[in-house]
């Protein structure tokens, strides 16, 4: 079996799942006031250390979650919500238009069920977001933006954006920043403290950690309206009883994810070019989607032309090798990728996506499966052809 | 055999891809998303389109240990089911959206596919019979009359129907109940699907009126060629329609009236009585073999509703015309509808009914 899809999510590390599995048991409830709870209590704060650290910020700054999703969540509405509280007019965010449907959908729904308008900032032909885009989309009004949101690198085609270059244009406007990093930390060195964000999204298990759980970094600056009322257990931005266990397997996987990345990224990057080249050979026609240069490690996605992604997806899958079309799902079908189509993608070869994302754990072997399996499912797929599209695709 | 099992998230289709399994075919399975919004949940009886359905086949797939992936043929739908239905309707037509269904998606677009990317066969919950007889993979009614659904397969050519598998064929509805219960699949009860999928509320009136646009029209008595009233839009009427009309008491016999004529194109309803809706010589257009041609003159038996009666009849085929002539006539034949044509349970073919007539011994 060869396991392609570490963007989706990564296996956990052996020592992250040891140090959850010594927990389970435990009865303590981190906010009770005896001895139990004061050992949650502990192991909490050592976690919320060891991410701080991990990430390059206080420990003070993370807001532990349960997951990527609701920690983006927080930080639009909350921070959007807080913005025009203080001031009315505060009531434009901006948002790249590549970023995940975590972002875009709480983004959309403050437009159509909360007043908010919305710019979407263009992307480069590599899904990248430059400054003079922001100043662009920014425009001659400052003074009515509320928040702007800017992955750090993208989901599907890996292009990493330079976020402090970003950072240093909404500073001169004193206007909020949050990026989703939810991506980065096992390929990229994040240090909060020096990206300039207001805010900032990690995910546990795209760095080894467990699934349910993640983290909103917020800057002690940074105001946020809560979105969860109850205990007002993390610094009342966030409440709910804290998964002791998922919070120290998510602290294990992000320490070892850093502490191994310089090794893991040398490794992993000479296994993704490896894949590329052999891919590219193997079908001339196909297209490398993306940047070269700013771009995650371990993705490499296609557009290969005349074959249905679904298609492909699932002969790879009978043959053990799994990977993903690249775009979000809704209810099992594949949606025609927004962010291909930002990039100035044709809407057809949209359809025609694979992406392969490597991990911690992969090995050349995985790569030789993909490459042994690939022919035949291009052939089929090819075969079987490509139906016209069922949605329009929505060109912002 | 390499199977494509559609699952649709009912009881029918899961039964019929766990037989499969059990037959030992390598079973993969696909449910089908038809809809461009599909609604979440199930609302009244319709048992698909909506995600909890795509769900339940999901879960159908997993007790089988079939890999499950969803389909997305909701364009081919659209195009070919629903434009088809409203445009056949605007034109004054009644057409029959399953088997459009049957003949443009799922034995088209999905074995099409399918068969494009390794597979042998694709297998579905109709009950339906197909074997091999002397005529070659013949298509046949299922076993059990009330559920019998070849009707809705007959626009299936020969080679369609050599990579189909319609596994409950050979049982009645009730058994294929009782062993879901006994394989524990959790959709057993699950009711039937009635109707048309794709009008949620069950108003395809209603529905239609959204989609075509009507204007009011006269409706001429056929007898007199008196006006006798003022319909909402001709393409609501079907002809053999007695309710709707609206005509008050017009009639001083007494005698119930039928739409005996629909003409989309002059905007009007024709009513008569009864008798002018007898007929016993149907014009077909468009017809699918699934197998030999019948010989001119041959003795079949013909279905023109999907749960009408096998009327006896003799059958002359011209290259795209097929004209039936019945042994009885017969009231109420709208154009739009299927003639499936059959020799004893053997689906000889189908055809879309272009207009009807009297002949002179009627």
């Amino acid at each position: 079996m060869a396991y392609l899809d570490n963007a989706a999510t990564t296996p956990m590390y052996p020592e992250a799942v040891a140090a959850m599995a010594g927990l389970l048991a435990d009865p303590g409830n981190p906010s009770s006031l005896h001895a139990s709870g004061r050992k949650a209590r502990r192991v909490v704060e050592e976690s919320r250390e060891k991410v701080a650290r991990a990430l390059g910020a206080r420990p003070a700054e993370i807001v532990f979650t349960a997951g990527g999703t609701e920690a983006n969540n927080i930080a639009i509405k909350g921070i959007a919500w807080d913005q025009r509280g203080n001031d009315a007019k505060r009531n434009r965010i901006l948002v790249s238009s590549v970023e995940h449907h975590a972002v875009v959908d709480p983004v959309e729904w403050l437009q159509q069920s909360d007043g908010f308008t919305v710019t979407w900032i263009e992307v480069d032909a590599q899904g990248i977001v430059t400054p003079q885009a922001l100043r662009d989309a920014i425009g001659a009004n400052p003074d009515d933006v509320a928040l702007v949101s800017v992955m750090m690198a993208n989901n599907e085609v890996g292009s990493v954006n330079n976020i402090a270059s970003l950072t240093a244009v909404t500073r001169e406007f004193g206007i909020r920043f949050h990026t989703d990093a939810v991506q980065a930390p096992s390929w990229l060195a994040v240090n909060f403290a020096e990206l300039g964000v207001c805010a900032m999204t990690v995910s546990a298990h795209k760095v080894g950690g467990p699934h349910g759980v993640g983290a909103l970094v917020i800057s002690r600056d940074c105001s946020v309206t809560p979105l969860i009322h109850g205990g007002g257990q993390e610094r009342d931005v966030r409440s709910g009883t804290l998964d002791t266990p998922a919070i120290v397997g998510f602290a294990t996987g992000l320490e070892l994810a850093v502490a191994q990345r310089d090794e893991t990224v040398t490794r992993v990057k000479t296994l993704r070019d490896d894949l590329v080249s052999r891919v590219m050979a193997l079908v001339p026609d196909a297209i490398f989607n993306g940047a070269i240069e700013n771009r995650l490690v371990n993705n490499a996605h296609f557009s290969f032309p005349g074959c249905l992604g679904d298609s492909l997806l699932m002969l790879l899958d009978a043959k053990g090798v799994e990977c993903s079309v690249g775009s979000a799902c809704n209810a099992g079908v594949a949606q025609p990728s927004h962010v291909l189509i930002a990039m100035g993608a044709d809407p057809e070869l949209a359809r025609c996506t694979l992406r392969f994302s490597l991990g911690h754990s992969s090995t050349k072997n995985d790569v030789d499966e993909l490459l042994a399996a690939l022919p035949e499912a291009i052939e089929r797929a090819k075969r079987a052809g490509v139906p016209k599209p069922a949605l329009e695709v929505g060109v912002r | 055999m390499k199977v494509l099992a559609a699952l649709s998230g009912g009881v029918d289709s899961a039964v019929a891809a766990a037989r499969a399994v059990d037959a030992g075919h390598d079973v993969t399975a696909v449910h089908l998303a038809l809809s461009r919004n599909p609604q979440s949940h199930r609302t009244g009886a319709r048992g698909c389109c909506t995600i909890e359905d795509s769900n339940d086949a999901f879960r159908a797939a997993d007790m089988l240990g079939a890999p499950f992936y969803v389909w997305d043929l909701s364009a081919e739908f659209q195009e070919k089911v629903i434009d088809d239905f409203i445009s056949e309707y605007a034109a004054g037509r009644t057409p029959n959206p399953c088997l459009r269904c049957n003949e443009s998606i799922k034995f088209e677009a999905l074995l099409d596919r399918a068969m494009a990317l390794g597979f042998d066969a694709v297998c579905t919950g109709h009950y339906a019979q197909v074997f091999q007889g002397p005529h070659g993979t013949e298509l046949h009614r299922a076993i059990d009359h009330d559920k019998d659904q070849s009707y809705v397969l007959g626009v299936l050519t020969s080679e369609q129907i050599s990579h189909s598998m319609f596994p409950l064929g050979n049982s009645t509805k009730t058994e294929v109940r009782t062993e879901a219960e006994a394989r524990g699949i959790l959709v057993a009860q699950k009711p039937d699907s009635h109707d048309i999928c794709f009008i949620p509320d069950g108003d395809t009136a209603g529905w239609l009126a959204r989609q075509i646009e009507t204007s009011p029209g006269d409706v001429i008595d056929a007898v007199t060629g008196n006006k006798v009233g003022t319909h909402k839009g001709a393409q609501s009427f079907t002809v053999g329609q007695r309710r709707g009309l609206a005509l008050g008491n017009p009639t001083g016999d007494g005698e119930r009236r039928y739409v005996v004529d629909v003409d989309v194109s002059q905007n009007i309803v024709m009513i008569g009585p009864p008798t002018l809706l007898e007929i016993d010589i149907i014009e077909a257009i468009k017809p699918r073999w699934g197998g030999p041609l019948p010989v001119n003159g041959q003795a079949v038996h013909v279905q023109i509703r999907a749960h009408g009666d096998a009327l006896p009849a003799t059958v002359h085929v011209d290259d795209e015309l097929v004209t039936i002539t019945l042994a009885e006539s017969l009231r109420g034949v709208a154009a739009g509808q299927a003639a499936v044509l059959y020799d004893g349970t053997r689906v000889i073919g189908s055809a879309t009914i272009s207009r009807s007539r009297r002949s002179a011994a009627v």
